[in-house]
């Protein structure tokens, strides 16, 4: 062992030296500045971590970070990284994918890659638009979204990001906001530490082509009225003075929204945030309605076997029941003859 | 002159001296549900333990359990074998086994003037023949007059010989194959233990099922060996061929390019991850692997052609061995990954189990139609090594060398194989593992000046630094990439040298693969027959055959696709007239043409065949009149 150890490396070392060429004002710059701090928090080790990533503006992410890094093709990041991680099982992978790259042309491969639960970090920058190819709507983007595709606005329903990955089977699903640079590394923290597949969903800001998507819940001024921050083991509760909660109506199997000291409702009917809960996440994500909050944090997060892991294990089985596999007896396996 | 000895077979006093015969083929034919695949295998592999040389087409439709009893259902099994170098499987049987009317219908053109036909008619009745479209009985009606035939009642006599094992009526006529293979098998004179062997292991749960199909097995044989068969085909024997000395094994292509594979990642010194998605004939690669684990082979069953590719190149860039396979439709959704692979100079070995195309096409009828998508088939100047394999022990080698130039050049290789090369047998003299020269990869380490794009001077390979090795994190993708630091780079200069770079990188291989030799024949001369990939046997034997009648011809079969032997256009100008035949509508000719402007004439076929040795005997013939 090495008697200095080496000095700690700070959020700037994880940086490379490209320019970063997103548009000035981009979330992506906050989700950048976040990650690379989570992996100064974490002392996460460069040469073991490998960033991997589809096509689209959040897919050049890899290029900006100093670990090993691949920029594939649109959509199919999720098989590279399932590569990555069966050649080497030891390896850190994140993946980095965004709303047209992970669930339109990709939408195929991430679902199998959170059905399988490969161990890696999937973070989906959702901005409710293409970005790259300069904004046309995507299967994110809420109908009546105009861009140069859908003038007229958009005319299909909406997919819900969190909501597919917890029918995938995803085992950890998770939210955050792109500006909330407090939140989004206790969050990936979280989404590091969960051996499996974790899914976190960030609500990205696109400057250019669909600014302030999501302002209504993540300005400054209006977060505390609609952002809800689920914490397990804590009570649902939001608001600028938490007073107002989350309450399950057993009659309906439905989430209302209730407020706090109103119509005899105390503390204690509040639901109380359970993350290995499958059926609550799903309420959770799927708050809909005119006072709902958007719930971000750690939505669920149950853990399980690991494809890799049973992959590795299978190998390791194999190479016990027959030590000396060599190349010799494989190529006289079954019957020969001998001509002489 | 028809025989029948279904109704009561006589002891004969005098054993028939079996006659020896230089070569014969066989082919059976039935429903899909009758097992001939099985019945064909275990006569192959029984023949070869034999010592006599041959070669198989297994010919089955595409659906699993087509209507019993259809034209479509057929399923054929044909084997030639011989005391002589076997080449092909056979223009014409001599022997046709038909296991019910549709069997016939469809077979019996096949059978040459004057074969055998051994005929199952327990399976022939009006339901049956309606079924298989016959307006009057094809037995009667003088339809099989030119044959010899020989009616059997194989579904009445196998119920007898399974009887005392109590199976259902549906399992007891299941043994009809084996009931057929047992008298095939004394027919010539062929051994029936390792059938006998194999039985055991397959109904290794299930003694009655074991034991009936052994009974059934033996009840064809002695039904042989005591029934009078009139003629010539009763009882024969075919003599070991002359063949090198050493230890021999049937193998399939499917199963020697597995084994290729594996010997390839060893010599490399390389894990294989083996990314693949189902399709027909592809599909026997991914089983075959799927269980070399202990080996070190991690097998993938992605969920497209997709992400079994993606999969593969992230292996690579991870250190592992990147394979992935399919036919086709599978192949075709690859292209934009091997673009990938071509762009970030990776490792990567692509398989394509060929079939008949376009679309869907043929999926269990052999073609060589994708040699245009092999060499051509990407977006932007994209080459990369492609090679083709000839028999199904070559893919053995091919593969070997498939991973040899992937590893070396830092290249995706496809290589060629089709749906013939990989279900056909033939007998193998197993290599030695020890002479093969190992090709150990050395990953790069060093952190000083490091740049994921400097090069080999001489290979122009670019290193190979894989993740988790400190000090040579490094970012890849398919963006055009700086020559010198392997950033991103938009710069038009710098593409054109890139793009100069991948190219000559890919034609600089031609230095390091051998010449091309002439398969037979002399280096000059009035006529070349050139081919590639799986009609390797008939040509061969076609232009034997012509040389021995005294025409001046010779064959060049071509093993590297591209880049082409570098002597190949000075080796076509030897020559007057070059005929190129291929399962396809020309795509080698059309490479041929365009690389040394020789006026090469097609010879094509698409009908899922291989070539008939007589149809290219009559056109190497035509072309020298
Ligand atoms: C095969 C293929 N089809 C289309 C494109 C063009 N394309 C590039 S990025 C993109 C959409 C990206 O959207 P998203 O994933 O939301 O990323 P963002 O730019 O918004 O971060 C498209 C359609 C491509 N690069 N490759
Ligand atoms: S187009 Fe939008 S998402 Fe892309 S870099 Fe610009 S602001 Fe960011
Ligand atoms: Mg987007």
């Amino acid at each position: 062992m090495n008697e200095l150890s080496p000095q700690k490396l700070t959020a700037k070392d994880y940086a490379t030296d490209q320019e970063v060429r997103w548009c000035p004002g981009c979330g992506d710059y906050a989700i950048l500045k976040s990650v690379q701090k989570t992996l100064a928090d974490l002392e996460a080790d460069p040469a073991n971590t490998v960033f991997v990533s589809g096509i689209g503006c959040s897919s050049r992410f890899p290029y900006y970070m100093a670990t090993y890094g691949f920029h594939t093709i649109h959509g199919r990041a999720p098989a590279f990284a399932t590569g990555i991680k069966l050649a080497n099982p030891d390896l850190d992978v994140w993946m980095v994918t965004g709303d047209g790259d992970g669930l339109s042309i990709g939408g195929n491969h991430l679902l199998h890659v959170l059905r399988r639960n490969v161990d890696i970090q999937i973070l989906l920058f959702n901005n409710e638009i293409y970005g790259l190819t300069k904004g046309q709507y995507s299967p994110t983007s809420r109908p009546g979204t105009r861009s140069p595709s859908s003038p007229g606005g958009s005319i299909e329903r909406n997919l819900n990001p969190c909501n597919f990955a917890l029918a995938a089977g995803a085992r950890f699903v998770a939210r955050t906001v792109d500006t909330d640079q407090k939140h989004m590394p206790e969050i990936l923290k979280r989404a590091h530490g969960h051996r499996g597949a974790s899914f976190v969903e960030i609500y990205q800001n696109c400057i250019v082509f669909n600014d302030g998507v999501f302002a209504d819940f993540t300005d400054k001024k209006a977060a505390p009225e609609r952002q809800l921050r689920a914490e397990h083991g804590h009570r649902l509760v939001f608001g600028p003075n938490n007073e107002k909660g989350l309450r399950l109506n057993r009659d309906k199997v439905a989430i209302e929204i209730v407020t706090i000291g109103e119509n005899g409702i105390t503390e204690d009917d509040i639901l109380v945030h359970d993350e290995t809960d499958a059926l609550l996440a799903q309420m959770l994500v799927t708050l809909d309605g005119p006072d709902a909050p958007v719930v971000v944090g750690v939505i669920y997060c149950n853990q399980a076997d690991t494809y890799d892991a049973g992959v590795a294990r299978q190998v390791a089985k194999a190479k016990i029941a027959k030590p000396n596999a060599d190349m010799k007896e494989l190529l006289f396996a079954g019957s020969t003859w001998t001509v002489d | 002159m028809a025989t029948n000895l279904a109704q009561k077979p006589t002891a004969s006093a005098d054993k028939h001296v079996p006659a020896s015969l230089e070569s014969v083929v066989i082919r059976f034919a039935g429903d899909s549900g009758d097992g001939m695949q099985l019945t064909g295998t275990q006569f192959t592999h029984s023949t070869a333990l034999m010592g006599t040389d041959l070669a198989t087409f297994p010919d089955f439709p595409a659906e699993i359990r087509a209507p019993t009893g259809t034209t479509f259902g057929v399923s054929a099994y044909q084997i030639n074998f011989g005391a002589r170098r076997v080449l092909t499987a056979g223009d014409q049987p001599d022997v046709l086994v038909a296991m019910n009317p549709a069997a016939l219908k469809t077979n019996l053109e096949a059978l040459k003037p004057g074969g055998t036909l051994v005929v199952d008619i327990g399976s022939f009745n009006s339901r049956t023949l309606a079924k298989a479209g016959y307006t009057s009985d094809p037995l009667e009606d003088g339809t099989i007059a030119p044959y010899q035939v020989i009616r059997l009642d194989i579904t009445r006599m196998t119920l007898e010989s399974v009887k005392e094992f109590g199976l259902s009526n549906k399992d007891a006529i299941r043994c009809k194959n084996m009931w057929t293979l047992g008298l095939m098998l004394w027919m010539y004179g062929r051994q029936r233990q390792s059938v006998v062997d194999w039985l055991k292991g397959k109904f290794a749960k299930s003694q009655q099922l074991a034991d009936a199909n052994i009974a059934a097995v033996n009840a064809g044989h002695a039904f042989g060996e005591t029934a009078e068969l009139a003629g010539d085909m009763s009882h024969s024997t075919v003599g070991r061929a002359e063949v090198a000395p050493g230890v021999y094994r049937t193998i399939t292509g499917a199963e020697s390019l597995a084994l290729g594979l594996v010997a390839g990642s060893k010599l490399a010194g390389l894990d294989i991850m083996f990314g693949s998605y189902p399709i027909t004939p592809a599909s026997t690669l991914l089983h075959q692997l799927a269980r070399l684990k202990e080996h070190g082979v991690v097998t993938f069953q992605a969920e497209d052609e997709i992400a079994a590719i993606c999969s593969a190149i992230g292996a690579s860039f991870a250190g592992s061995l990147g394979v992935t396979s399919s036919s086709g439709p599978g192949i075709a959704l690859k292209g934009e990954a091997m673009g990938l692979a071509i762009s970030t100079e990776l490792p990567l070995v692509i398989v394509n189990s060929q079939r008949g195309g376009p679309s869907t096409g043929l999926p269990t009828k052999t073609e060589q139609s994708d040699l245009y998508q092999a060499i051509y088939g990407r977006n932007g100047d994209a080459p990369l090594p492609v090679i083709a394999s000839a028999t199904p022990g070559d893919c053995f080698e091919v593969a070997i060398e498939a991973v040899r130039i992937a590893t070396k050049y830092m290249t995706p290789v496809i290589l060629l194989t089709d749906g013939y090369l990989a279900n056909a047998a033939e007998p193998w003299p197993v290599p030695d593992f020890d002479s093969l020269k190992p090709f150990p990869v050395q990953f790069h380490t060093n952190p000083e000046n490091f740049s994921p794009s400097s090069r080999d001077a001489k290979t122009l390979a670019r290193n190979w630094a894989i993740p988790g090795t400190p000090g040579t994190e490094h970012r890849i993708g398919g963006i055009e990439k700086d020559f010198n630091t392997g950033n991103i780079s938009y710069a038009s200069d710098n593409h054109q040298l890139m793009t100069d770079t991948r190219w000559n990188k890919v034609l600089g291989i031609a230095d390091d693969i051998p010449l091309q030799e002439i398969t037979q024949g002399d280096a000059t001369g009035d006529l070349v027959v050139v081919g590639w990939g799986s009609t390797f046997g008939p040509i061969y034997r076609a232009v034997e055959q012509s040389r021995a009648k005294g025409l001046n011809v010779s064959q060049i079969h071509v093993r590297y696709m591209w880049p082409l032997p570098k002597n190949l256009g000075e080796l076509l100008k030897g020559f007057k007239q070059v005929l190129v035949p291929e399962m396809n509508k020309g795509q080698f000719a059309t490479v041929l043409r365009d690389n040394y402007l020789v006026d090469a004439v097609r010879l094509n076929q698409v009908n899922g065949q291989p070539f008939k040795v007589s149809r290219l005997n009559q056109v190497i013939a035509e072309m020298l009149a």
